[in-house]
């Protein structure tokens, strides 16, 4: 065989950064505080494919950072990951293991199978001892068929037909083993998705705002970016921002930027899928 | 010093009922140290009598998990199996955590069975005290809740907390009450309550499903479906379960019965289809 399609990582916990960090905490540094997502992540196995969703809060402690984040993150055209946890280690461990599916795609010529982002997931997490804290739902559907799994800081997995994770996974997963039955049609298998991902938004104080949802079946899949927003504003003022009387007006004239800048359409629009 | 106190109450706790109601009498009256001296042989006083220390602290030994109450249309509704978990064993599987208070009100339990049946001493004793005035009247839920609240209340101010969470519930006159109380004194009435893992597992499916109107029929319905849940995902919930039914008319507290459960997915019977190999 030719050259490694993926760089193999050495094995083991890079401990190279450990000394310095303790020393730094001694001296008196407070390390950094991180975005959690505080969250309600769901996947269900219906009767042609896997459905996914998520709510969409960001926390940082009691305040809410984020009102509207995407927790359901792109792994490839057939697989999709929804990540709890610490926000920053969800969205790189997601991007990371993204891109080498990517270039395993082409080594191979295939499309990629949900076992192999798993495998990649859960050595990644392993070797990094439960510090990355990413606590993953992974749905997708390959040649084998649906699969839906769940991946645990410390690397672990499960391989479930229906699955909840994050602070709001009791409230959700008690709607799950409720009302989950085997052969779901794609309608009833979103309306579910939707209760459980709700009944953690109003029940979890950790999760909130809106319900995203994504449906992956054979040979296609759909985005429900805010499929459900359960959670508007309620006092809008119709008048806008009025600024007081005693504001300079300098110039009522608005000269569109628009017009002095070309915008050229490069390629099928896919350059840099997200 | 916690560990080896523990391991005398442990040894006397396994042997008679009667012992066990010695120590939660001594523990009430903030005696323990000195029952503790007269069981061990080795008098190790310097272990067990350290001034620094706190004696009140408390951890709970035998345990019984969630309990569920709801308002239906003709009364109250309990819940509760019929486990007491010592640590992470199930080690006594016929707890009654129901029991009747006077003519009006019904209490279920979780957390320390022990401190369970000394609150139903003091409950015996306050019910008694009320027919002693043989006045025609009656403590009603709502008097048994605000009692019991004080209780607890006070013993937690006093940093020696009964460790249960109630939940008090019953009709008087035509009107229905249903209260909880927890080991710090927090209460509150509302049409549907639950103690312990019942409050993340069952209250999500109550809040959408309860109905002012519903029967007794549909009532036990949404409490099974309610159990078999945390029967599901909660480690200490074991499949015997008895509800207990308190209208006007009075109270009932069925016989013990376990729920059907269903293990049959497809996903569970080959988890690695497809991936042969994979864990």
């Amino acid at each position: 065989m030719s050259t490694e399609a993926m760089d193999v990582p050495k094995a083991g916990f890079s401990f190279d950064l450990c000394r310095r960090n303790e020393m730094l905490t001694k001296k008196g540094l407070k390390s950094p505080g991180y975005l959690k997502t505080g969250t309600t992540i769901v996947g269900l196995i219906f009767e042609n494919g896997v459905i996914l969703g998520a709510d969409t809060r960001a926390t940082e402690g009691p305040i809410v950072a984020d009102k509207n984040c995407e927790k359901i993150h792109y792994m490839a055209p057939n697989i999709y990951c929804c990540g709890a946890g610490t926000a920053a280690d969800t969205e790189a461990v997601t991007d990371n293991i993204s891109s080498q599916l990517k270039l395993h795609r082409y080594h191979t010529g295939r499309e990629s199978r949900v076992v192999t982002a798993l495998t990649l997931l859960k050595s990644h997490l392993f070797r990094y001892q439960g510090h990355v804290s990413a606590a993953l739902v992974l749905g997708g559907v390959d040649v084998t068929g649906p699969h839906l799994h769940t991946i645990y800081p410390h690397g672990s997995t499960d391989t479930l037909p229906f699955a909840t994770m994050g602070s709001g996974s009791l409230a959700a997963m008690a709607i799950f083993e409720s009302e989950y039955r085997e052969g779901l049609t794609r309608e009833e298998g979103v309306n579910l998705v939707t209760k459980a991902i709700c009944s953690g938004i109003f029940n979890d104080l950790g999760s909130g705002s809106n319900v995203d949802v994504c449906v992956i079946e054979k040979g296609k899949k759909e985005y429900l970016r805010n499929h459900l927003t359960p959670n508007p504003r309620t006092y809008i003022s119709s008048k806008g921002y009025t600024f007081s009387k005693k504001t300079e007006v300098l110039l009522t004239k608005i000269t569109p930027l628009k017009e002095l800048v070309d915008v050229v359409q490069v390629g099928g629009g896919d350059a840099m899928e997200e | 010093m916690n560990t080896f106190l523990a391991e005398e109450l442990n040894l006397q706790i396994s042997s008679t009922k009667q012992l066990r109601s010695t120590i939660v009498n001594l523990s009430h009256s903030h005696r323990v140290l000195s029952f503790a001296e007269m069981v061990s042989s080795q008098n190790e006083n310097s272990l067990l009598s350290s001034e620094g220390d706190s004696q009140r602290t408390q951890y709970p030994y035998v345990t019984g998990t969630s309990v569920i109450g709801i308002k239906y249309k003709d009364g109250i509704l309990m819940a509760a199996d019929m486990g007491g978990s010592y640590g992470s064993t199930i080690r006594y599987k016929s707890v009654e955590r129901l029991k009747q208070v006077g003519k009006h009100s019904l209490i279920g339990a979780s957390g320390e069975i022990s401190d369970f049946q000394e609150i139903l001493k003091y409950l015996d004793e306050l019910i008694l005290h009320d027919n002693m005035w043989d006045d025609g009247n009656s403590l009603g839920p709502k008097e048994v809740h605000n009692y019991l609240t004080r209780v607890m209340y006070n013993r937690r101010n006093k940093f020696d907390p009964l460790w249960n969470s109630l939940i008090l519930g019953g009709v008087k006159n035509g009107k229905k009450y249903l209260g909880s109380v927890s080991m710090i004194g927090v209460h509150f009435e509302d049409d549907h309550v639950a103690t312990g893992f019942g409050n993340h597992l069952a209250r999500p499916i109550l809040r959408e499903e309860w109905r002012e109107d519903l029967t007794f029929e549909e009532g036990v319905k949404l409490l099974e479906k309610c159990m078999r849940n945390l029967l599901y995902r909660d480690r200490s919930a074991v499949n015997k379960l008895q509800i207990a039914k308190i209208t006007e008319e009075g109270l009932t507290i069925s016989q013990p019965y376990s729920l059907k459960t269903f293990w049959n997915f497809a996903a569970f019977q080959n988890p690695t289809v497809g991936a042969e190999g994979s864990w």
